[in-house]
């Protein structure tokens, strides 16, 4: 039988291995952008497990949302890469230190 | 062991490996291609939860969608991978650090060997007679319908922006402009020269 601690514990596992995905890529924008959309896919393991264990449907729904807001964030996020790359031929972070944060 | 768990743990295994693929892998083009069996998988796993809908969306829209985007912008930027690598040895100690303790914390949290204790899944859609795209229907048309329409809006901005972002104006391009086209007038086509002519008393 299938419970909730096997389902959240996968999407603690699934959040810990993006965590250091974004630790070893830092280079790589693309890589950091693929590791962001696997954070989010463990928060929405967690929403969907709890929304099936208790019987409410608010946590699909709110599934729902975080695909359309996080379908937005990649569209936006890959549109500033491209515009980037046009701009100075290289996605490595180390280059793109103009802002001096 | 019932045949949905071991399922699961089948599932979760392909879905552990494949992340983990993603997020070592040595060209971007794999990478994406190793999340597309992730959030596959994912699908997999949800459909076990009796979450049927969502599986459904997750691989329409990202399978369909999102990572498609993804292998579009990754195979039209030319980029070299070498220099991208340089520091993953480097940074590798540290970031399996944090992750390790990370993991050993949310896992504390859950609780080590509770794992197997707690309810069975509540199929809460069956109970009431829907499947459960009417039973999430029903509530997001009815106590969500504002979030929804925010969420259409958010869409619509991010299309918006992503054009907003790409569209570039070439100066040396020869393109059409339809306002001026639409604009023009008569005046505009034709324009008569006075020409005086030089030799007018010749016969």
């Amino acid at each position: 039988m299938i419970t909730l601690g096997h389902t959240i514990a996968l999407g603690a596992i699934l959040f810990c291995i993006s965590v250091a995905g974004i630790f070893i890529n830092r280079k790589n924008v693309i890589t950091l952008l693929m590791a962001i959309e696997l954070m989010l896919l463990s928060v929405n393991f967690n929403f969907v497990a709890f929304s099936s264990f208790l019987g409410d449907p608010a946590g699909q729904i709110f599934v729902f949302f975080i695909l359309t807001v996080a379908a937005a964030e990649a569209a936006i996020g890959l549109a500033i890469l491209v515009v980037l790359f046009r701009n100075r031929a290289t996605i490595n972070i180390e280059q793109l230190g103009d802002l001096k944060g | 062991m019932t045949l949905p768990l071991i399922l699961f743990y089948a599932f979760g295994a392909i879905l552990i490996g494949s992340a983990l693929a993603v997020v070592t892998a040595r060209n971007s083009v794999h990478a994406a291609l190793w999340l597309v069996l992730t959030f596959f998988t994912s699908a997999c796993i949800w459909l076990l939860l009796h979450a049927e809908f969502l599986a459904i969306v997750l691989v329409l829209v990202y399978v369909g969608a999102v990572m498609v985007l993804f292998l579009f912008v990754v195979m039209m930027l030319d980029v070299k991978v070498a220099p991208l690598r340089e520091g993953f040895v480097r940074h590798l100690p540290v970031g399996l650090l944090v992750a390790g303790v990370m993991l050993a914390e949310m896992l504390g949290l859950i609780g080590f060997g509770k794992l197997n204790e707690g309810g069975a899944l509540v199929d809460a859609a069956a109970a009431q007679g829907l499947s459960n795209t009417e039973w999430l229907g029903r509530t997001l048309f009815s106590d969500y319908i504002l979030p929804f329409e925010i969420a259409a809006v958010i869409l619509t901005v991010a299309i918006i922006a992503a054009v907003a972002l790409t569209l570039r104006h070439r100066p040396n391009v020869r393109s059409q402009d339809p306002s001026a086209q639409a604009a023009v007038r008569s005046q505009d086509r034709i324009r008569i020269v006075e020409i005086a002519s030089a030799n007018k008393e010749t016969p």
